[in-house]
């Protein structure tokens, strides 16, 4: 797969020292971007740190409108002299790097099939400006001016940003454009403005907006109708309930009273966190917990308390790379089984898999409904990819006429009428028993518990009775399968294609692009993306289909395929790994090279044969 | 079997509450501890509480962790739900579910082992967030379930059935709480009910976090010659300090405390808390000097019990979080789903 750059089609990657204010910078070229009304793609990789540790941002400027990471680099913009080294070395042939020259580097800076430009961005902005920190952050806006006029961003765009970024402190727009016009004059007076590759105004970006996955979360469970949130903080779930908070006190907050109808909680740990939700959620409330993976593994005894007691609880993993405390700022899709079989005994929990935020916005609002039908803990599934990077997405969208499922409830009318009530009796014979939410009604109190119960909610240690209740919850969990939102199929072109390929998440935007490059160079392939367990049966079926399955996840022990194994009667033969795990979000090349290398070996094999 | 239904006996006149009902309707299942056991007087005392403040059973909510004392909340009022949780995170789920719900009655139910040692990180904070509910300590000194190892709260010098001296320093639940900022703590014992009801009856009309730390002694691994938490050693160090009465609004106060004898400490609900010192030298308002005191008494060996320190100041969780008077878990969906229309316009900042 060939990456020349071209007129809306490039790659820029900006190297900074954390802590220095570049992410502002490199948002607001990205933002620019957008606004001249071509898609873009931005990955913030950054460190586990606040100041001093090297990080990266990606800027994809992809006029087709790709979702993922290409996998090139075009134009470096090297701004930490420790990592010149990496960074010139990940140029692709013909690329340009963009160095400070205050501080000439020639002989680190060869690379016969790379163009360097320097500037001196801190000579400028020392002569420019007087304060210290100003030099510092200044240098970020001096780049920006550069790299508009290299790539023929409109300055318009870039200064009515600039205006809305400082709207609250409007001394600061003067010093900020007189940083940017530092960098941009440079370039206009000493390199040929603009490059080849640059962008040209488009109309793509109607009708979209650029939000984080947590961000977006955060206004699902607003919208859900979530009034408890608790949390402990971990990176990269932060900001998920950061969103949350943030929306409540725009949304929630009444306006002549100052009163909240929501309740946030930072909690001493994981599992008073979970311990809240589980609380919150048995007492009526709609109730979340935003975490990642070391938050789970915490959790875990409540999460299997709420399986066996069928409590609804609401669950966020905002996955990043394990195993233990990992690398907590980059990405994985490692928790997927820890999540499926989260606590001790027989537990069997559902997932949902957001592909991207707008997902992230869709699946929160069900993963409520979801959790309040079937009584039991739902896990959301994102990763720091969606979380925490900025995407661009179609609008969201809400129906008014939504209401939320709070699945099989006694109110106090019902109880009036009734007997006695028994808490884990198949009425309906879905599998799923009433509950009754405490103060309703005399009639409906129960005892919960995680010791064995019966049917009739009281304390046992029959045999029978306990297996009784075991298999009920196992109908539930079945029964729920055809009902969570569907795998989605992509079927080739002519619709007899040999190989499919399974994968979900993430990982959706690279597997999308590989597949149309591919069937441009004559290799059909379809695909599903999953994006809930447990599966319904469309997902052996799709199996079933084909010679082969390339199961594309992100960890390193194919953690879905093996649940597929587990979870169907699908052979292990037909379900072949592809795996990426080095914690960068999945690049549309490495998937591109890897499917196109297993079809052409597995066409080969037959020829030969 | 840990519990199952005791026969429902209804007295021709059995004295009945504001609500009409009567004991036997505050009671729950036969209890499956062992007889003697501290745990079901404090069990009795627990629904004679309810009985005489006339609350509602069903609007009550009863959370519990692991451990002898987290069985008990089968044993008392029946009408109420209860959630009997996992070691040591009882706190966790009574505090959100008073998030859920501020309109409901919450009592915990915990032991040394639940509350000191698993979950000491919990009941910590459920005590710095002033949840309002009433936190029952159990407190025997021993793990009975697993029986009889030394718990948290074992006091040094104390020995096991089988003989072994604790060498550890205890826990002391009142010294913590007081030191954590908790806005009632007391000290009650299961073998003085007269002191235990009114207790539980002020804890319950607190609003906030009320803790009350009982010495239930455990007949069967902790009440031989040489453990300090068994009922002849309970009786030989006692010593009572203040005693609480839970006035509630509509009765005359005048009539049943002379002037200066007691101090009345007023309540959110309209009812007063009466503080009558049995000892001149206690100070139930004063923290600092709440916290001396109970240092000097335990130093000489004494088990200085009753409501020790009071604040009806500080504002509860609910207060802080600014939450509004209706319960979360009572919002109609309509006043939080904030609709299309904003979907669209705050999308805005987003392009």
């Amino acid at each position: 797969m060939s990456f020349s750059p071209d007129i809306n089609d490039f790659v820029i990657k900006l190297a900074n020292v954390n802590g220095t204010g570049s992410s502002s910078a490199n948002g607001l070229l990205m933002k620019a971007i957008f606004r001249m009304g071509v898609p873009v793609v931005g990955k913030n990789v950054f460190p586990s740190n606040i100041q001093g540790l090297p990080t990266w941002y990606e800027i994809r400027v992809t006029g087709e409108g790709h979702m993922a990471r290409s996998g090139t680099v075009d134009m470096m913009v090297a701004m930490n002299a420790n990592t010149y080294a990496r960074d010139i070395a990940a140029l692709s042939p013909g690329g340009i790097l963009l160095y400070d020259s205050t501080w000439p580097r020639q002989h680190v800076l060869s690379r016969a099939d790379v163009t360097v430009l320097g500037v001196p961005f801190a000579q400028m902005c020392n002569e420019a400006f007087s304060a210290a920190r100003s030099r510092v952050l200044m240098k970020n806006m001096a780049y920006v001016g550069t790299v508009a006029a290299l790539l023929d961003i409109d300055p318009d765009v870039v200064r009515e940003l600039v205006r809305e970024m400082f709207a609250a402190k409007p001394k600061l727009i003067d010093l900020n454009m007189q940083a940017i016009s530092l960098g941009y004059e440079y370039a206009k007076a000493n390199f040929a403005c603009p490059l080849d590759f640059r962008v040209e105004k488009l109309n793509k970006t109607v009708g979209k907006i650029m939000i984080e996955g947590n961000a977006a979360a955060g206004l699902g469970c607003v919208y859900a109708g979530a009034t408890v949130g608790a949390w402990y903080p971990i990176t990269p779930s932060t900001s998920l309930m950061d969103g949350f908070k943030a929306w409540c006190e725009e949304l929630r907050v009444d306006k002549e009273t100052g009163e909240h109808n929501y309740c946030i909680i930072q909690a001493e740990d994981e599992l008073a966190a979970i311990g809240m939700v589980l609380g919150a959620s048995w007492n009526g409330a709609r109730a979340f917990t935003p975490t990642s993976g070391p938050g789970i593994s915490l959790m875990s005894e409540f999460i299997g308390f709420a399986y066996y007691a069928e409590v609804p609880l609401v669950l966020f993993d905002v996955q990043r790379v394990g195993p233990s405390t990992g690398m907590p700022t980059r990405t994985q899709q490692g928790d997927v089984q820890m999540c499926a079989y989260a606590s001790h005994g027989d537990t069997r929990h559902m997932l949902l898999f957001p592909a991207h935020p707008g997902e992230c916005f869709s699946l929160a609002v069900d993963a409520f409904d979801i959790a309040e039908r079937y009584q039991t803990p739902v896990f959301v599934l994102s990763d720091i990819d969606i979380g925490m990077n900025d995407w661009m997405v179609d609008e969201l969208e809400w129906d008014d006429a939504r209401r939320p499922d709070r699945g099989k409830v006694y109110s106090a009318a019902d109880l009036e009428k009734m007997d006695k009530f028994y808490r884990y009796r198949d009425v309906d014979g879905d599998g799923i028993p009433y509950r009754t939410i405490p103060g309703t009604h005399p009639k409906g109190a129960y005892f919960t518990r995680g010791s064995g119960h019966n049917a009739d909610g009281a304390y046992t240690e029959n045999e029978a009775e306990y297996q009784e209740v075991l298999d009920r919850l196992k109908r539930k969990w079945e029964n729920a399968a055809e009902h969570l939102p569907p795998p989605i199929t992509h079927t080739a072109k002519g619709g007899k294609a040999r190989f499919g390929i399974i994968a979900y998440g993430s990982s959706d935007g690279a597997v999308m692009e590989a597949c149309a490059k591919m069937a441009k160079e004559g290799i059909h392939v379809d695909y599903m993306r999953i994006r809930s367990f447990p599966f319904s049966q469309e997902v052996s079926q799709f199996v079933d289909a084909h010679e082969q399955v390339f199961v594309i996840e992100q960890n390193r022990d194919a953690q879905m395929r093996g649940l597929l194994l587990l979870e169907t009667e699908l052979p292990r033969e037909k379900l072949v790994p592809v795996l990426h795990y080095s914690g960068e979000p999945l690049a549309s090349h490495f998937v591109h090279r890897e499917i196109s290398a297993l079809v052409n070996a597995a066409s080969q094999k037959e020829e030969s044969a | 079997m840990t519990s199952f239904a005791k026969p429902s006996i209804n007295l021709k006149n059995a004295k009945r509450n504001k609500l009409g009902l009567t004991r036997r309707d505050y009671e729950g299942a036969m209890s499956t501890l062992c007889a003697g056991c501290g745990h079901d007087s404090v069990t009795a005392c627990m629904a004679k509480a309810f009985f005489e403040l006339s609350i509602e059973p069903h609007r009550a909510v009863k959370v519990s962790g692991i451990g002898c004392s987290s069985k008990t909340t089968a044993y008392f009022l029946s009408e109420a739900h209860g959630n009997n949780t996992v070691h040591g995170r009882m706190p966790s789920v009574a505090t959100g579910a008073a998030a859920a719900n501020t309109e409901l009655t919450y009592i915990g139910v915990s032991g040394d082992g639940d509350s000191l040692s698993i979950g000491l990180g919990q009941f910590a904070h459920a005590i710095r967030r002033n949840v309002n509910m009433l936190y029952v300590l159990e407190n025997n000194g021993v793990y009975g379930l697993t029986k009889g190892q030394f718990s948290a709260s074992s006091d040094i010098g104390s020995r096991s059935k089988k003989g072994e001296e604790n060498l550890s320093p205890p826990i002391d639940p009142v010294s913590l709480g007081l030191s954590l900022g908790a806005t009632f703590v007391a000290r009650g014992f299961s073998g003085d009910r007269a002191q235990l009801v009114p207790l539980i009856k002020a804890g319950l009309k607190h609003n906030g976090f009320a803790l009350i730390d009982i010495v239930s002694p455990c007949v069967s691994f902790n009440d031989h010659k040489g453990s300090t938490k068994s009922y002849a050693h309970t009786f030989q160090y006692y010593h009572p300090a203040v005693h609480a009465d839970y006035v509630p609004m509509a009765d005359d106060i005048k009539t049943s405390y002379e002037d200066g004898e007691a101090v009345p400490v007023e309540l959110h609900d309209g009812g007063m808390i009466m503080l009558r010192k049995l000892d001149k030298d206690y100070d139930p308002q004063d923290r600092a000097a709440a916290y001396a005191q109970v240092a000097k008494r335990a130093a000489k060996g004494e088990i200085i019990t009753g409501l020790l320190y009071v604040d009806e100041s500080q504002k509860d969780m609910a207060a802080m979080n600014k939450m509004t008077a209706t319960p979360l878990n009572a919002l109609p969906y309509e006043s939080l789903c904030p609709g299309a229309a904003s979907l669209a316009d705050l999308q805005n900042r987003y392009r």
